[in-house]
């Protein structure tokens, strides 16, 4: 797997590449700049780009922009989005074309190097993750929804595990409990919030995600 | 959609003016003319007395009267500079502050009294009493114009005949009705008269505005004083909230982070030990250290968002106002037209604002929905917030509105408050845009 790693801070940058190498990911450009990124990702067409919301030399959202940018004109390019806070805004823009192949995780997910280069590796593969903080506020813009408030406390679980873009079996292991199970409560979580079931993993956590950012 | 009543008076002004519209604000212009004349009459009055009792003072019984009098002058002069506004000279009241404690015995009375003396205005006011005995009778100007229109019209009809009995006919300007032709002639120039009563009255009327304005306006110095004592209020309040804030930023970060931080090191320091005898040990250790790291981080995230929203600072006001909507579990509508970025004190200020205001829709009013509208106008700000909740929102009852007007306060910025029990409640602030307004009136 080839990424393009953008972020302006050295140590920070040095730990993610040393990370990512550690589990044979290749780093095939490390930027510092929304400039030398936009540069880097036209050049590479990497599997997929992970990228610092905000860098120089505005020290806005140039990695958020250029990413986007980049996304307009390769599109599929998987992006995993990195940041020091998270923004339902910014992840809504992220998801707006409705493709997967989308990340947006807080900093701190660094920390826990199997869980983040499960992330990379799903990002690459065109699904999705989104940080438990962001799928914490979606749900809490959406506390006083009707269809929400009628989900069971497990079906709640079931669906942030899922907005967060795991698949039947990662959430039947991160809940301990079975396969079929989680499959079940999907199917309600599904029902009760009116969405079309389907089969296809990466599908359901987008259109869990469409749901929750309208 | 921006409401307020300056557009109100902004669209008397363009509205293309009827006949029937002009004749009928040529009435109005008479009648407020004759109020204004009466007025003038009434200032001769009160001068008298006023001066009167201004004097006696000097022996000490002037006290007794000095205050009713001071009022009823006062009045008097509060509805000239209402009458003034409405010819588009607006006229600020240019008194001091009346003292806020008054005792109800003669101490007070005498304080009271000591408060009208001393005030510049009080003898600005006389001066004017006096001119306006003659400046006020102007006000009669349109009510004359149009009896001589009609005395015209009437001789014209053939009222002449009877007048003109003696063979003398009867003068009329500088025609002498005394037979048909003269009569037309006396009918054209009633007429002219009576153009001239629908277009003089407003711009005479204007002229005694800006009369009126001159004198019973604030002065310079006026202008200068209240703006020093507004200016040290919001300082001193600015600085306190400053101060405030750093004390809380103190507290969370000795609570919080810094507190995190040191249990982290004695994480480690264990790990140190633990790592050659009991290996698991220290591993169970370092996952905890992880852990801490991790909250550490949240913390010092709840933090900067306390100081300084993110989204703020990338990506300005309108954008940041729309993240709080997301954010909110309320339905909540943002529509900004702002079309460039603020200086960030003042982008700061209105996000804060807003967000305490959705908090409250939230907490207090049971709301559903609110909207949130921002716009610019000349060089303000507005925002309006409003929602559908149950209203009796009172600056009293919560700290938090107070707050928020006090943090508005220090940029000149004001919030409004219409919370009717049973909602809607409507918010709306103003803030001018640039951060050293020259502006010099206390509003």
């Amino acid at each position: 797997m080839r990424v393009v790693l953008a972020e302006d801070l050295f140590l920070l940058r040095q730990g993610i590449i040393q990370l990512l190498e550690a589990y044979d990911v290749e780093v095939v450009a490390a930027v510092d700049n929304g400039t030398d990124l936009a540069a880097a990702l036209t050049e590479h067409k990497p599997d997929v780009a992970i990228v610092d919301v905000r860098l120089p030399p505005t020290f806005t959202t140039e990695g958020l922009q250029a990413a986007l940018t980049a996304r307009r004109e390769q599109p599929g390019l998987p992006i995993l989005v990195l940041s020091q806070h998270v923004e339902q805004m910014y992840a809504r823009e992220l998801l707006a074309d409705g493709t997967g192949g989308i990340g947006y995780l807080l900093k701190d997910s660094v920390l826990d190097d199997e869980q983040f280069i499960d992330a990379v590796r799903r990002v690459a593969a065109g699904g999705t993750a989104m940080d438990p903080a962001v799928v914490a506020q979606l749900m809490t813009s959406h506390s006083r929804d009707e269809p929400l408030a009628a989900l069971t406390a497990r079906e709640r679980e079931v669906l942030e595990l899922m907005a967060e873009g795991c698949s039947n079996t990662a959430i039947a292991q991160r809940l301990t409990i079975t396969e079929g199970a989680a499959a079940k409560h999907i199917s309600n979580i599904f029902t009760k919030l009116m969405l079309p079931p389907s089969s296809d993993s990466n599908r359901r956590v987008l259109a869990v995600l469409a749901y929750l950012n309208a | 959609m921006t409401g307020g009543r300056g557009w109100e008076h902004e669209d008397m002004k363009t509205v293309p003016v009827t006949w029937r519209g002009r004749v009928g604000r040529a009435t109005l212009d008479t009648l407020v003319g004759v109020a204004i004349a009466t007025g003038a009459l009434l200032s001769v009055v009160l001068f008298v007395t006023t001066a009167y009792f201004v004097i006696l003072c000097v022996i000490g019984i002037g006290f007794l009267a000095l205050p009713y009098l001071t009022r009823a002058v006062r009045r008097l002069c509060d509805l000239n500079r209402r009458a003034a506004a409405r010819y588009g000279v607006p006229v600020e009241r240019p008194y001091r502050p009346e003292p806020e404690v008054i005792e109800k015995d003669i101490v007070g009375w005498m304080r009271r009294c000591k408060w009208i003396l001393a005030d510049p205005a009080t003898w600005r006011d006389l001066l004017w009493l006096l001119l306006n005995c003659v400046v006020g009778l102007v006000g009669f100007v349109p009510a004359a114009l149009l009896y001589y229109a009609g005395e015209g019209l009437f001789l014209a009809c053939g009222l002449w005949r009877p007048l003109a009995d003696d063979g003398q006919g009867r003068w009329y300007a500088f025609v002498t009705v005394g037979s048909w032709p003269a009569a037309l002639a006396a009918a054209l120039l009633a007429l002219v008269v009576l153009t001239g009563w629908l277009f003089l009255g407003a711009p005479v009327l204007k002229g005694y505005a800006y009369f009126v304005r001159f004198l019973l306006g604030p002065t310079r110095q006026s202008q200068l004083a209240s703006r020093v004592q507004h200016l040290s209020e919001t300082r001193s309040g600015a600085l306190d909230i400053q101060a405030a804030e750093l004390r809380r930023i103190e507290r969370d970060l000795h609570d919080g982070a810094q507190a995190r931080l040191v249990s982290l090191g004695l994480q480690l320091g264990a790990v140190d030990r633990k790592m050659t005898q009991d290996p698991e040990e220290a591993r169970r250790l370092l996952r905890q250290a992880r852990t801490s790291s991790v909250q550490a981080l949240r913390e010092l995230r709840d933090l900067v968002h306390g100081i300084h929203p993110p989204v703020l600072a990338e990506r300005g006001l309108p954008d940041a106002l729309r993240a709080l909507g997301l954010a909110s579990p309320l339905h909540v509508t943002v529509v900004v037209d702002l079309p460039a970025r603020l200086p960030d004190p003042v982008e700061s200020a209105v996000y804060f604002a807003v967000s305490e205001l959705l908090t409250n829709a939230l907490k207090h009013a049971d709301a559903q929905r609110v909207e949130v509208v921002a716009w610019r106008e000349d060089d303000t700000l507005h925002a309006r917030v409003t929602d559908d909740g149950r209203g009796g929102a009172d600056v009293s009852a919560g700290s938090g509105l107070e707050g928020i007007r006090r943090r508005l306060a220090s940029f000149d910025g004001v919030l409004e408050i219409d919370s009717p029990p049973g909602g809607p409640t409507v918010m709306k602030m103003e803030l001018p845009c640039a951060l050293s307004s020259p502006k010099t009136s206390s509003s």
